[in-house]
């Protein structure tokens, strides 16, 4: 008997606690930086696209949820011709992000892609690219590889020597 | 075989390689980058260091590189000895010192050696901080991309460049840390084989400039194994699709075939595949004057039952380009007696003339590999780098040879090559090169004879009596000229290996017998002499060995009998006679039905057309200049309405004997083939059948990486699709399959784990030994008949005289542009000279003519004007016509014909 009352004697006590869930959709709750949910491509501090096409978080991804296609500036710039994300197979697992070496494609903290089309899901280049660095905020791939594009030169790469002069017989 | 003890364990390997040879056939991962397959060891990198001890109780041992010592008896050598691999970790780490942070955008990673050797050896992370040496990039022309910053000087650059494939325009330069691998100055590269750099460069510094304009990676492509269509050599490929598009050609190693190696015809005449001209519609032309209109496929079809039902008879045109079955299906369609070969007389004459030599030779006609290793080479009348790029680049091997077999004596090793070069100095071994112009391989040849083709039969003449043959020796033969057939009848005579090398290049029949003659005299002396004549298309003899008329005569009996509907197989007919004669065939009062995947100029003709497939959209088989059959599979799938032409064929036949024809697939197709024709029985040997599975599985045209599966069609709809059924051959459109190494005669892909570059191969090739009963090299069709059968050929024509006002016309030949297919490619188009006639200077002087001038020439009722051009080796009295280029019509030559300087207005 005494169970009984000791059990409904807790039911009514928490009846006053603070509440666990919250009034998804009105009110939102936080969900940290690192959260994997839509993913977005980035640009690098000078408002470039990130991405080079290189294809890495393509062949990380094990639903093979992302197509793209390289093509290439007039200066040699690589960037993505198209850049196709199929999010009704996406499992948001984050080895895109993982793979990728420019930091341009990221998981974001959003989870509401709810749509009444699946055809809706696939997500296009511009649907993806945001106008900001995202997470990372300094980096910038171009200024540390070793190609030429334009405005930046053979040579002038973080930590690189001038071109070597290949008529001259300086040691 | 000997026995050599890697890390306390004995193995078995063949004797006289070297030990990184052995090691990796015997699956080991023992990194290198200066050593290859082809061009040996030099041992420059010092990549592939072991530690080799003296006997079982030598603790110490030494540091050795593999590739540079011999596997001989008792060699006891240890790989994961832990100085042995700090010592290959510490030289990637210096190698790597100034490596650019490139792999994202360079096109090489996923398949780059230089990867696969870093992470092979640990060497994961950079600890140089300081400022990398940078370089300046060339521009190398349309086919190479140059990235200097990525060169680890390993030097297989220059040695493939410069010793192996001849070039002169390409170096190393500078010094120490600086040096450069490059040209003296931006500009295209002038060697034909240029593209193998791609391969040969270990790192990314080389790549196909092609594949950047449309870049996937290795593991994304599509791929199957296949067979260059673009000259009669016959080379393995492994094209990649990407998308619905071909990206790109790499090349497949055949031992027989190609080796390593492609040309650059070859390995960028692709692109046509994807070109603007392809027809991807059944089209029908509803006026004769309108363009040809989309039509669907089952409406045409109806259509041209209806055309041809009541017609007596059908005049079939096959074509050289055409796989065997499409020429055998369009056979079976139009009857034997209405099967026409689609290609002049004279080209007729000439293959019949050269596959009746081949036959009643003693010998099988040589391989490439065969003529690689010859120690005496007669080329007689063919511009080989021009008509067959890659037996160019054998011949030229082949002047190695002779003192490679000499160096034996002073104990160097065979793949010693530093030292071998070191003491050949500049020795090269007997070729002889008698041709009408000068021609590449001048640089190499030991003697050149500079002739129009009726001297040179004069020439090979004089030789075949030399060699005792019972003929008549020609007269008036200069006394030089005269030692120069006893010395050339000597080394071929001398010869263990002599090699005969002509063609049909010249349009000389006599040239091709008098060919014959002398390899007749070298096997009646007791030789074994080689016989090779070069075709002018990839299935030139495969069509030759169906037999059936030449194009003019289907012209005439068009034109005395009202056949009221002809079928012209992938071909264009106005590139093989003259539009005049064409005019009876070619005719508005008659339904022309083409199949085709280009447009031209007979599918503008056409009545109704339909879109055939490619060579990358199809499954068929060529047969190569040696009469070698060969397979090659399909790599994509056509878009829209494409597909073989004989599928369409087999859907024009009437009902009764499309069930006599069991052509549901190409197995189907073949065995009819070879049951019709017994002589075509060999085929059924050059593939595996469809329904063949390894451990139940069919092979995967895709890496096991391959990516986007789930997103490449989701911008049309979000549903996926099942992969398309290839019910042709063991292979499938897709990632589930056998994935592991399978016989190169049916591998998409040369691959080994931890060996994603195309250094994969020397891995790759040993693990096969199980899976030896898929491995087919392609079968010959050239049945040999006793030699004594045929007796020699006799005739000899007069010596060369210059006339007063007319010249004499002969062909000269253009690797880039003188092919119809590759010539589509915008990379070849962009190397494609105008076309020209080439004079003697003091010729040209006489007519008043500068370089460039036009001139003015009249051949049988045509008048072609032309830029004049110079040309030294050209004979007083002779002129040049670069036949083939887009804008020369079709010509009969050598003719001769009156120039005129053409005085512009
Ligand atoms: S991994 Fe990064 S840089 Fe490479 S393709 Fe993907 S998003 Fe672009
Ligand atoms: S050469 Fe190889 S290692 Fe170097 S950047 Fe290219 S892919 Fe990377
Ligand atoms: S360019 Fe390539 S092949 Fe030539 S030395 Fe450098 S790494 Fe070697
Ligand atoms: S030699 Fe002929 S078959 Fe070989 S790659 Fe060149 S064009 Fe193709
Ligand atoms: S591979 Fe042996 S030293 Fe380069």
């Amino acid at each position: 008997m005494a169970n009984i009352f000791t059990t409904l004697w807790r039911v009514f006590r928490h009846a006053f606690r603070p509440r666990v869930t919250v009034q998804y959709p009105e009110q939102k709750f936080y969900l940290p930086p690192r959260w994997r949910g839509r993913i977005i491509l980035s640009r690098d501090p000078d408002g470039e696209e990130r991405c080079v096409a290189c294809y890495l978080c393509a062949v990380a991804c094990p639903v093979d949820c992302i197509a793209l296609q390289a093509t290439e500036d007039e200066h040699g710039r690589r960037y993505p011709e198209f850049f196709r994300i199929n999010f009704s197979r996406c499992i948001f697992c984050g080895f895109c992000e993982e793979a990728c070496p420019t930091y341009a494609i990221q998981l974001t903290p959003d989870m509401e892609m709810s749509e009444y089309r699946r055809q809706d899901m696939v997500y296009e280049k511009e649907d993806l690219l945001i106008e900001g660095t995202g997470k990372y905020r300094d980096y910038n791939y171009y200024r540390v590889a070793g190609l030429a594009i334009g405005g930046k030169d053979k040579g002038e790469a973080e930590r690189e020597q001038a071109p070597v002069d290949l008529r001259s017989l300086l040691p | 075989m000997t026995t050599i003890y890697i890390d306390n364990r004995p193995y078995e390997v063949a004797e006289g390689q070297n030990l990184l040879r052995a090691c990796l056939s015997l699956g080991f991962n023992l990194p290198y980058f200066c050593w290859h397959p082809a061009m040996h060891s030099v041992g420059a990198c010092r990549q592939c260091a072991v530690k080799q001890f003296k006997d079982e109780n030598d603790t110490k041992g030494r540091i050795v590189m593999a590739c540079m010592t011999p596997a001989s008896e008792g060699t006891r050598i240890s790989i994961d000895d832990p100085e042995a691999k700090a010592f290959r970790a510490g030289v990637i780490e210096l190698l790597m010192v100034n490596h650019p942070h490139d792999c994202p955008v360079c096109d090489e990673g996923g398949e780059c050696h230089l990867q696969d050797m870093t992470l092979m050896t640990g060497h994961t992370y950079r600890r140089y901080r300081f400022a990398k040496r940078t370089h300046r990039n060339q521009d190398l022309g349309p086919f190479v991309t140059h990235e200097m910053n990525r060169c680890i000087a390993c030097y297989r650059c220059v040695r493939f460049y410069r010793d192996y494939a001849g070039g002169r325009d390409f170096d190393v330069f500078q010094w120490h840390n600086n040096v450069y691998f490059g040209r003296q100055s931006d500009g295209v590269l002038e060697n034909e084989f240029s593209g193998n750099l791609v391969e040969v460069c270990p790192t990314g510094v080389f790549t196909d400039k092609t594949l950047a304009r449309h870049y996937a990676r290795k593991w994304d492509l599509q791929t199957a194994p296949s067979i260059c269509v673009h000259c009669s050599v016959g080379c393995n490929t492994i094209p990649g699709e990407r998308y619905g598009k071909l990206r790109r050609i790499r090349n497949r190693y055949n031992r027989e075939v190609n080796g390593y190696f492609l040309c650059d015809r070859g390995r960028y005449g692709y692109e046509f595949v994807n070109g603007p001209q392809r027809i991807r519609r059944a089209m029908f032309c509803y006026q004769p004057e309108t363009a040809a209109e989309p039509f669907g496929r089952l409406a045409a079809i109806e259509r041209a039952r209806v055309l041809l039902e009541p017609c007596q008879h059908v005049l079939g045109i096959g074509s050289p380009r055409a796989s065997l079955e499409a020429n055998f299906a369009l056979w079976t369609l139009v009857g034997p007696d209405n099967f026409y070969r689609g290609v002049s007389a004279k080209e007729c004459r000439l293959t019949d003339t050269a596959i009746d030599m081949m036959r009643s030779s003693d010998m099988p006609a040589p391989s490439l590999h065969d003529v690689e290793r010859s120690d005496a080479v007669l080329v007689l009348g063919e511009d080989l780098t021009n008509t067959a790029p890659m037996l160019a680049l054998a011949v030229r091997h082949s002047t190695l040879q002779r003192e490679i077999d000499l160096t034996e004596k002073l104990h160097i090793h065979w793949w010693d090559d530093a030292a071998i070069r070191v003491a050949l100095q500049q020795r090269r071994g007997p070729l002889f090169v008698a041709t009408p112009a000068e021609t590449k391989l001048d640089d190499v040849a030991t003697h050149i004879y500079h002739g129009v083709p009726d001297d040179l039969v004069r020439f090979a003449q004089a030789i075949a009596e030399a060699l005792t043959a019972p003929i008549r020796r020609p007269e008036g033969m200069s006394p030089d000229l005269t030692a120069l057939v006893e010395k050339v009848a000597e080394t071929l005579y001398l010869a263990q290996r002599p090699v005969i090398v002509s063609g049909v290049g010249c349009g000389s029949e006599e040239l091709i017998r008098a060919a014959a003659n002398i390899a007749k005299a070298l096997g009646s002396a007791g030789r074994r002499p080689g016989l090779a004549f070069a075709f002018p298309e990839c299935n030139s003899v495969g069509l030759g060995l169906l037999g059936g008329g030449s194009l003019e005569e289907a012209c005439r009996v068009a034109t005395t009998d009202r056949a009221a509907a002809v079928v012209v197989l992938e071909n264009n007919l106005f590139r093989r006679v003259p539009e005049p004669q064409l005019r009876s065939l070619v005719d508005r009062s008659r339904h022309l039905i083409a199949i085709d995947h280009e447009e031209n100029e007979t599918t503008d003709f056409a009545e109704i057309v339909f879109p055939s497939a490619s060579f990358a959209e199809s499954d068929g088989t060529l047969v190569n200049y040696e009469g070698r059959a060969q397979r090659f599979f399909r790599v994509l799938v056509g878009a829209e309405e494409t597909q073989e032409s004989w599928r369409w064929i087999w859907e024009l036949l009437p009902k009764e004997q499309q069930a006599a024809h069991a052509w549901e697939s190409f197995d189907g197709i073949q065995a009819d083939l070879a049951q019709t024709m017994p002589a075509f029985a060999p085929i059924l040997q050059t593939s595996p059948r469809a329904v063949v599975r390894i451990v139940g599985q069919k092979i995967a045209r895709q890496h096991a990486r391959f990516s986007g599966r789930t997103a490449i069609h989701t911008d049309q709809d979000v549903r996926e699709t099942p992969p398309p059924v290839d019910r042709d051959s063991p292979l499938t459109f897709s990632m589930e399959g056998y994935q592991r190494m399978v016989p190169l005669s049916i591998a998409p892909r040369q691959w080994a784990p931890g060996w994603n570059s195309p250094q994969a191969l020397p891995r790759f090739q040993e693990e096969l030994r199980s899976l030896q009963e898929l491995d087919y090299r392609g079968q010959t069709l050239i049945a040999r008949l006793p030699s004594e059968e045929s007796g020699y050929f006799a005739s000899l024509p007069p010596a060369f005289e210059r006339r007063p006002d007319e010249w004499l016309l002969i062909s000269l030949y253009h690797i880039f542009g003188a092919e119809e297919l590759s010539v589509l490619a915008p990379a070849i188009a962009q190397l494609t000279p105008p076309p020209y006639l080439a004079l003697h200077p003091d010729d040209a002087d006489e007519l008043g003519l500068d370089q460039d001038d036009e001139v003015e020439v009249k051949i049988g009722g045509q008048t072609l004007r032309l830029a004049s051009r110079w040309n030294l080796s050209l004979a007083r009295g002779v002129a040049g016509i670069s036949v083939g280029l887009p804008g020369v019509p079709p010509l009969e030559l050598p003719v001769w014909a009156g120039l005129k300087r053409v005085v512009s207005a």
